[in-house]
């Protein structure tokens, strides 16, 4: 396989992801819903229900060869009018090949926030995924483990929301004290609540 | 020559009390619980320019059944905290406490949900250093704090 060594300009790099978004275009016209440019790179925001058969096309398509899911992260938008849906899951793509870099943005909804899950195309899908479910409670569909993966396991909220408080809802302060003499004290959550 | 003239140059008569105070405060054992970059001052205090072996308590043992003074550098988020106390129980007596640098006394700047404000809410400490990190001088006069309070020379803070 030819790997391209030599460092690409901002410039070409931002005409192959032209192509790679018209290529896109052109293969799922139904589900490419939109296409940002900001400062030589593109986001593309496609419909969240089809994210699994796009980013097989991205990663086995000759021309493009995508190979690489370097990121899978999420944005909250709350409050900020955003139509299509409350999260935001973006996924960073990367090609060996081209030495190129694609994002792929979809939107899903807070009364059904789930997506199909990448797993069965990446296996470094699984923890980028329990992040993302562990931070923001979007689920991943056929995700073969999707418990919490930074969190303590009895957590009850997903932190990054932005409707969660940036103290927490006590959870810091929800610890026993032990004595010197090895007592453990409960201390009771309202008499400590904030 | 006498008997009891040779036996007075050669003994010195205590309280044993005193003598075992003495021994524990030049003999302390740190567990280091390191969990962010106060740890690597720590390191810095144990090698040889701050050389903490002058004061007795070069012996860190990273197992709780072996030290008697803990000292907690880094921030200590709320997945760890059960298990800072769970070691702490594990510590035989006497045992004593410090919170090395602004996290572990206070929490420092991370006041988010996920850090402790401050491991003295929920286990005893008994000296704080301030800085973040702190100098190696800072910790050193920790210990000689900690000394201070094994002998009784200083009340616990």
């Amino acid at each position: 396989m030819e790997v391209h060594l030599t460092p690409k300009s901002k410039h070409e790099i931002a005409e192959h992801q032209r192509q790679t978004a018209g290529r896109l275009r052109a293969r799922f016209p139904e589900s490419v819903l939109d296409q940002k440019e900001f400062r030589d790179e593109i986001t593309i925001i496609v419909k969240s229900g089809d994210i699994l058969e796009i980013a097989a096309f991205l990663r086995d398509t000759p021309e493009l060869l995508y190979r690489h899911l370097s990121d899978i992260t999420c944005v909250d938008c709350l409050n900020l009018g955003t139509e299509r849906g409350r999260f935001a899951v973006v996924y960073q793509f990367y090609s060996f090949k081209y030495g190129d870099r694609i994002r792929l943005k979809a939107f899903v909804p807070e009364n059904a926030a789930h997506i199909d899950s990448l797993v069965p195309l990446w296996r470094t899908a699984d923890w980028l995924e329990r992040e993302v479910f562990d931070m923001f409670g979007v689920v991943f569909r056929n995700h073969p483990d999707l418990r919490r993966i930074l969190m303590p396991e009895d957590s009850e909220h997903f932190p990054l929301r932005k409707d969660y408080p940036l103290t927490g809802l006590g959870e810091r302060e929800s610890f026993p004290y032990v004595t010197r003499d090895g007592r453990i004290i409960e201390k009771s959550r309202s008499s400590r609540a904030r | 020559m006498d008997l009891s003239d040779k036996i007075s140059k050669q003994v010195l008569t205590t309280k044993l009390d005193t003598l075992i105070k003495w021994s524990r405060k030049h003999s302390l054992w740190p567990m280091p619980f390191g969990t962010a970059c106060c740890a690597i001052e720590l390191m810095a205090v144990l090698a040889s320019r701050y050389d903490l072996a002058r004061f007795g308590a070069e012996a860190i043992r990273f197992s709780p059944r072996q030290s008697d003074l803990m000292i907690v550098a880094g921030r200590v988020c709320i997945k760890m905290m059960p298990v800072l106390q769970r070691i702490y129980l594990q510590m035989p007596e006497p045992k004593w406490v410090i919170a090395m640098g602004a996290c572990a006394s206070s929490g420092g700047v991370f006041d988010t949900y996920s850090v402790i404000q401050g491991i003295d809410n929920f286990m005893p400490v008994d000296v704080y250093i301030p800085g973040c990190p702190p100098r190696p001088e800072a910790i050193i006069e920790s210990v000689l704090a900690i000394q201070e309070q094994i002998s009784g020379e200083r009340q616990e803070i």
